[in-house]
């Protein structure tokens, strides 16, 4: 089994404890943001679509490697926003008065 | 600087993204300081692309650039929806990822000189399968809830045989490549099988499961980019993956529990099969109903009042009336709460932004069970456009479809009013005896007409 495998599990296993940990503790009030939110972060995919996409390798995955950036990308920029405007609507009583 | 440096910097522009995910996340355990949690994650975000684009041996800009361009034009109107139709745009976004996710796996299967070796085919295989099903399931989820396709579930014989008969290909297929990586005919058939897995999976599952359906396509999403992480040998993918993947898990367990369900009952049990016996043996019963001018003067002598809002509500586009109801009782000096049940709306959480949307404050949302306790004391409970949730049926009726369902104990409460269109049973066909109760009054009418009515009622009382 190659050595970045078992690193990579360690990270994987590590990140999984941190997210329930900290997933758990969110509101029930704050869920829809709160896949809006992961939804965003995990549109980092696109880091690994634009070294595809610049690589220029073979023209099939110069393509597909330009949908992923197309496709994660919009999901980074939109998730944000929309996760923001969800979040600027909520306001306690004090805040309205 | 050399290539070699190069990479470190961009090493740690990654960690420096992945502690800011893991803020972002922690930030968002209150309503206070939720916005800057999207701030953190902006920023992280806003690091790796930068510090990506630095990436030694990228020549084609070309390629990359007019692809953000296109990303960013699809984004922003998919982040501008409007609220009731933020379940569909999840599903969406969840079918980008994945749609992204299963793209560069395919691509890592053709790119390089050496050819890949089994244990990196067993990875990019299971990464794909995963990564595309996620697709098809999410499309397929996102026509449902946008009402482009059919919500009810669409079932037909030996359906699940035939769905994990399809599974069973794709991943005969992904060994079939494991054994003899360099098989390049049969990588394009496993993709094609995966997709067509996907649909088989999400067709069959009704409107009312959408919101555990929503959340395990989250789950699935984020596990795919976590996959991904491994094929790449990158971190960043790995982390963010398991922190998205383990809140869709969460997420599908919370909802599961609130409709008393298992995983598998949801994905393979199609809800609308067992009512059957639900309607037989209904014998006539009166109900009592009244009239706005009534419903007004028993809320106005109320202390306590808690409205119980259901997807009807959003459905009616009620929620702004319903405001203007809570600003009248409040007005009164009467105590106004919205009791919301973890499953209300068409995903996690949303009925919280769509009476957020509505000016309601966020205090006054109190979940299912801090809500339960305090039931008994209430004066009034108004139901509007909410149904199963409410039927006690799940508490004591054991032949019931949804016996052992959490609900809100609105039949505790002094005086229970329903606002309905008609007698007719809701979403899952099931009967509710909280109509036939002695304390209960049915409102019939439309919601955002009938809480527009008692509005005008109670102005008029001064």
């Amino acid at each position: 089994m190659p050595a970045d495998f078992i690193s990579n599990l360690y990270v994987f296993i590590l990140a999984g404890f941190v997210g329930f940990e900290v997933i758990r503790r969110v509101s029930p009030l704050l869920h829809t943001p709160l896949m809006s939110l992961t939804n965003a972060l995990d549109a980092i995919v696109v880091v690994a679509a634009i070294i595809i996409a610049g690589r220029h390798e073979t023209r099939l995955t110069t393509i597909l490697g330009a949908i992923a950036v197309a496709a994660s990308f919009s999901n980074m920029v939109g998730g944000f926003l929309i996760t923001d405007r969800m979040l600027r609507m909520f306001k306690s009583r004090s805040k309205q008065q | 600087m050399t290539a070699f440096d190069l990479q470190q910097y961009l090493d740690f522009a990654y960690i420096a993204a992945v502690v800011l995910f893991i803020l972002s996340l922690k930030f968002l355990s209150s309503p206070t300081t939720a916005r800057m949690g999207v701030l953190a994650g902006e920023i992280g975000a806003a690091l790796a692309v930068i510090a990506t684009l630095f990436t030694p041996g990228l020549h084609e800009y070309r390629w990359i650039l007019i692809p953000l361009m296109i990303g960013a034009g699809v984004g922003v109107p998919l982040g501008l929806v409007h609220m009731t139709a933020v379940p569909q745009r999840t599903a969406l976004s969840h079918a980008f990822g994945a749609l992204s996710a299963a793209m560069i796996g395919i691509a890592e299967y053709y790119v390089g000189t050496a050819p890949v070796t089994r244990f990196e085919m067993g990875e990019i295989a299971l990464e794909v399968i995963i990564g595309s099903l996620t697709f098809t399931g999410s499309l397929i989820a996102a026509g449902k809830l946008q009402e482009i396709l059919p919500q009810r579930p669409i079932v037909y014989r030996g359906q699940n045989i035939v769905s994990l008969s399809v599974l069973a290909g794709a991943i005969g297929l992904a060994v079939a490549l494991v054994v003899n990586p360099p098989n390049a005919l049969l990588f394009p058939i496993m993709v094609i099988v995966a997709l067509i897995f996907g649909i088989l999976l999400v067709t069959p599952i009704g409107g009312a499961d959408m919101p555990t359906v929503i959340s395990l396509l989250n789950s699935y999403a984020g596990f795919s980019a976590a996959l991904l992480g491994f094929v790449l040998n990158s971190k960043v993918l790995v982390v963010a993956g398991a922190l998205d993947g383990s809140s869709g898990f969460i997420l599908s367990v919370i909802m599961c529990k609130a409709m008393n369900r298992s995983f598998a009952n949801v994905m393979f049990g199609a809800f609308g099969q067992v009512q059957a016996s639900a309607v037989a043996g209904k014998e006539e019963r009166v109900v009592r109903s009244a009239t706005a001018e009534e419903a007004a003067s028993i809320l106005s002598a109320a202390n306590k009042v808690v409205i119980v809002p259901g997807y009807g509500m959003a459905v009616a586009q009620a929620q702004h009336k319903v405001r203007e109801l809570y600003d009248a009782l409040t007005k009164k000096g009467i105590d106004v709460r919205f009791a919301i049940h973890p499953v209300a709306g068409r995903m996690p959480g949303h009925m919280n932004v769509l009476l957020a949307e509505a000016d309601i404050p966020y205090d006054r949302l109190v979940e299912m069970d801090e809500i339960n306790g305090d039931l008994p004391q209430a004066d009034v409970a108004l139901v509007i456009g909410a149904n199963d949730v409410t039927n006690p049926a799940a508490r004591s009726d054991q032949s019931s479809p949804i016996y052992g369902m959490p609900i809100i104990d609105v039949d505790k409460a002094h005086t229970v009013m329903v606002i309905k269109r008609s007698m007719s049973p809701g979403f899952a066909g099931i009967d509710n005896p909280l109509y036939y109760l002695d304390q209960t009054l049915m409102l019939f009418g439309d919601a955002k007409q009938f809480v527009g009515a008692i509005v005008r009622e109670l102005g008029g009382g001064h």
